[in-house]
């Protein structure tokens, strides 16, 4: 279906220039997710109708002479940690299960006000904790390249209904890389913004210190697109940053002749997968032949980054997670006994396993006798990894890595190891705690016909040479679109 | 054996900002419940607590008026435990790095000088209120309080008396309230004390076990807390037995002092930076500005009234009571009335309505404007002092001009001569016995024909004018 090969990008300018109408795009879109979300869980929440009214309405807009903005009559699809005014936001959690929020994120407002049609809120982990989407309330979202793997996570809703042509763009958030390796199972594109770059209000929050929203597309260009939309400052997030936002498409295909890349030795060692090995290598080959430059480099406390991300990000998430405590919205336990035992059974009825684990892990780091063995410890090692990063960046300009140790695996099979699971994220963590930018582009799939992404990470704001990085191996490689194998 | 109290207050005040410290809701006292609240200050998913500036410049007043060191950089850090009427369920405050280190307010006691020394003043968020119905099985939760900016000033354990902490609190909420950090308005919550309170045997260097009463609400029930618990621990040393450390509250109808809960003490609070703030970074420019607009505090304020509107020290002193008074006053002399008597009316007239109707004088219906044009309209004999009097408490009550009630009413004092004269004359033809009387002598006859001259005026005569001419009519 033609429409499928089209990205975010070559779609605004067909609807823009009346080729084809947001009407048309989103039921074609709403079509797929009918087609397909019997076996894929993409989303927790469809809004049909909305979506309709709001192409039709896009349509008029065009055909009355408006500006319908850069994403105009384009059909997204919004992570469900991510609040949206009037629609059900539930973080993937039963303890969320019917909260219908009253404001909209800081990113919905500025997606709307580009035009951009929500069509639904897509699965995630548990107020996204989890690294495959199997800790959701709802069913576990599945891998559209084979539907017995796990989508990736915590935003494998996103780039499952980008997989399976359920949406023609999205956003993920990102903590310790649940944009960037559900996009790489997924074999879609994802980028984790600079933190501060994207507004976090309206973002449920897992861990403050290292949530950041980011697009996720079809390809390199869309997701420069939508970052060019969503991010910048906004005064309602404190820690949002006040800097101009580039427009990241002028330069994207500017070549990358002369850029040094290294290659971190600590990233390549025991634990990652041969072929993911083997992918990863060649699109070192191929960013050599487009005049890239590579230098080996270390990043020494790389090995700290998991326990310091689950002693940090438990510990804000702990605080973060107090106020469900079925009071003023959300789940409450039925006929409890006094206000303690209302707290006690409304959380334990209501949080799933997964979630009350970091709420423990969390809550025992932050305690009296506790906190400077692994709080302060923690924010210490922290400072070191960043560390590490600033060293690395005086003599490259970018890091190529690879996105997750394996590919897709089984649904199932990691869930009830916690410990092997925090393992898929062992090479997008440390870039959170740094604060620093990183891009999951498609580099190749296994022998299994499962797609397999390439990591860059780039300087604070470098945005801009992460999407030239990644359009510059997507030349090559292709995006999720064209290439060989890709589910339409 | 004699005891010696020790005693450290925790003073929780409430910034006089416009809007909450953490979101832009109204701090107003007095709205409908549940109606000053937003995303932010109910804690709903998602939403992040913006730093209101204006908040910390008012601290900023507090520790230039004692001495305080305000650091350069500060962090807000999340203090957490489940309450109902915490929707976040932790608190926003300081913990390691407080804005404010040190300081001190220096005490003129009966027995000479004393400081009482700063441990720290550090921000902080209130929490929203709990409201239970007699007989409800179900409580309410009012969000308005949520977010309302405080200050929590913590002094070290320095008070060996009630004097001492009498004189304290009052001067602290002289501070607050001249600074313009606070309204300092008991009644309506803007200050709240915790007292920390041990006994020592006379001699004993090192201090003992400590109580703390929490959550007082008035000075008076301050004291009263503190005397009671001075005294309760003094009864449980004498009877051999050992004072445990616990967290108590008083209950001012009953005089009785009892422990909190234990679930509601036994915290732990669990503090670390709170991520969703940056940290406040204060620089000399900053300060230097704040310094610069510190309001004139209640001792210039006295002196100067005292030596540029030539008042008395006891009207000073009335005047300078709150900076609201002083103000009104000024602007009453501002608008051209005489000093002395604009300060008799603000000190009479002004101060008895204001208390005879708890209202503020923000409230009050007679604007300054309008006091000054009824004390001209006496000055220049338009009407008499007695009729001011009426006209001033029905412009109190219904907010109209002077001028417009007194020509409404035909108030206006008959000052001219021959119209006077006239009166006067019919007065003395009519009563001839008198006249003989006073020309015999009985000089204090006056009052009487003056008063037949008001009777026939009904009272707009203007007496000043009515002696003069009946003392030349007479002779
Ligand atoms: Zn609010």
């Amino acid at each position: 279906m033609e429409l499928f090969e089209s990205g975010a990008c070559d779609l605004a300018i067909k609807i823009k220039t009346g080729t084809i109408s947001s009407e048309e795009v989103t039921k074609a879109v709403l079509q797929k997710i009918e087609q397909r979300e019997y076996d894929i869980n993409a989303y927790i929440t469809t809004t049909p109708e909305l979506a309709l009214k709001r192409a039709k309405s896009i349509d008029i807009q065009r055909i009355q002479g408006k500006d319908i903005g850069l994403l105009g009559g384009i059909p997204m699809a919004i992570k469900d940690s991510i609040i949206t005014a009037g629609i059900r936001t539930t973080a993937g959690s039963h303890i969320l299960e019917n909260f219908i929020p009253p404001y909209n994120a800081h990113v919905i407002d500025k997606l709307l006000d580009a035009g951009a049609v929500i069509v639904g809120k897509t699965n995630t982990d548990e107020f996204t904790m989890g690294s495959t989407c199997e800790t959701s309330y709802f069913k576990p979202a599945r891998n559209p390249h084979n539907t017995g793997r796990v989508t990736g996570g915590s935003s494998g809703g996103s780039a499952a209904a980008l997989a399976a042509h359920e949406c023609i763009a999205a956003l993920g958030s990102d903590t310790g890389g649940s944009i960037r390796q559900p996009a790489s199972f997924c074999g879609i594109t994802g980028i984790k913004p600079t933190y501060g770059r994207v507004s976090r209000y309206g973002l449920i929050a897992y861990a403050s210190s290292l949530d950041q929203i980011g697009p996720m597309t079809k390809s390199v260009k869309d997701s420069a697109l939508v970052l060019s939309v969503i991010a910048g400052y906004d005064n309602r997030d404190s820690t949002c940053l006040n800097e101009p936002v580039p427009d990241y498409l002028t330069e994207i295909d500017s070549g990358i002749s002369g850029i040094k890349i290294g290659l971190p030795k600590e990233y390549f060692e025991e634990g990652l997968d041969s072929e993911v090995c083997d992918i990863t290598m060649k699109a070192v080959e191929i960013m050599k032949s487009e005049g890239a430059e590579f230098i080996d480099i270390s990043l020494p406390h790389t090995e700290y980054a998991i326990p310091t991300y689950y002693l940090l990000a438990t510990a804000e998430a702990s605080a973060n997670l107090e106020r469900y405590d079925g009071v003023r919205y959300g789940y409450r336990a039925e006929n409890p006994e006094n206000l303690y035992d209302m707290y006690c059974k409304s959380r334990s009825e209501g949080f799933g396993i997964e979630v009350k684990r970091r709420i423990m892990l969390g809550t025992y780091c932050l305690s009296a006798g506790y906190y400077d063995a692994y709080y302060r410890k923690a924010q210490k090692v922290r400072r070191l990894i960043k560390e590490d990063f600033d060293k690395a960046f005086k003599t490259v300009d970018a890091i190529l890595t690879p996105v997750s140790p394996t590919p897709a695996f089984p649904l199932g099979s990691k869930i009830n190891d916690p410990l092997q699971m925090y393992l898929a994220d062992i090479y997008t963590i440390s870039l959170n705690l740094a604060g620093l930018p990183g891009i999951s582009v498609p580099a190749g799939k296994t022998s299994d016909n499962l797609p397999v992404g390439v990591q860059f990470m780039g300087r604070v704001l470098d945005e801009n040479l992460l999407f030239r990085l990644a359009y510059a191996l997507e030349r090559n490689v292709g995006t999720s679109l064209t290439y060989e194998g890709a589910v339409v | 054996m004699k005891y010696i109290p020790t005693v450290g207050l925790e003073i929780h005040s409430q910034l006089a900002t416009k809007t909450k410290i953490f979101c832009g809701c109204p701090t107003a006292f007095g709205g409908e419940s549940n109606t000053h609240g937003c995303p932010v200050c109910l804690g709903m998913p998602g939403v992040l607590p913006v730093l209101n500036k204006h908040a910390v410049e008012l601290a900023m007043r507090m520790a230039l008026l004692t001495n305080g060191e305000i650091q350069k950089r500060s962090y807000f850090a999340r203090k957490n435990y489940f309450y109902p009427d915490l929707p976040k369920g932790y608190q926003i405050s300081m913990f390691e790095f407080p804005l404010i280190k040190g300081g001190y307010i220096d005490l003129k006691t009966e027995n000479g000088p004393k400081r009482i020394r700063f441990n720290r003043i550090h921000m902080e968020e209130d929490a929203g209120k709990l409201i239970h119905v007699e007989g409800d099985i179900e409580s309410y939760f009012d969000v308005n309080r949520c977010g309302v900016p405080l200050i929590e000033t913590v002094t070290e354990p320095d008070f060996g008396t009630l004097e001492q902490v009498s004189l304290f609190l009052n001067q602290l909420k002289e501070l607050l309230i001249f600074s313009g950090a606070s309204l300092g308005n008991m009644e309506q919550g803007n200050i709240r004390v915790d007292a920390n309170i041990s006994i020592r045997p006379q001699g004993q260097k090192e201090l003992n076990t400590r109580t703390e009463i929490k959550n007082m609400n008035s000075f008076v029930n301050a004291l009263a807390a503190i005397e009671h618990e001075i005294a309760r621990q003094t009864d449980i040393v004498e009877q051999g037995k050992k004072v445990i450390q616990e967290t108590l509250l008083y209950d001012p109808v009953h005089g009785i002092i009892a422990p909190m809960r234990s679930k509601e003490e036994a915290h732990d609070y669990r503090y670390f930076p709170e991520p969703d703030l940056v940290p406040v970074f204060v620089d000399d420019e900053w300060i230097d500005r704040i310094r610069s607009e510190l309001p004139e505090m209640r001792n210039e304020k006295r002196n100067r009234f005292i030596q540029e509107h030539g008042l008395p020290e006891y009207d000073a002193e009335i005047l300078t009571t709150s900076p609201d008074i002083a103000k009104y006053y000024e602007l009453v002399i501002g608008e051209g009335a005489d000093p002395k008597k604009a300060s008799n009316w603000v000190m009479g007239e002004v101060l008895r309505i204001l208390n005879e109707t708890r209202i503020t004088i923000d409230e009050f219906k007679v604007k300054p404007s309008m006091l000054a044009e009824l004390l001209i309209m006496i000055d220049n004999g338009s009407i008499s002092g007695s009729m001011a009097k009426t006209v001033f408490d029905e412009m109190a009550s219904n907010g109209r001009h002077p001028k417009i009630i007194v020509a409404e009413k035909g108030l206006t004092q008959i000052s001219d001569k021959g119209e006077l004269k006239k009166v006067i004359r019919e007065v003395i033809e009519s009563n001839p016995n008198e006249v003989e009387k006073y020309k015999s002598g009985k000089t204090n006859l006056i009052a009487f024909f003056v008063g037949q001259v008001m009777k026939m005026t009904r009272g707009k005569a203007n007496p000043q004018e009515v002696n003069v001419i009946l003392r030349e009519m007479l002779s």
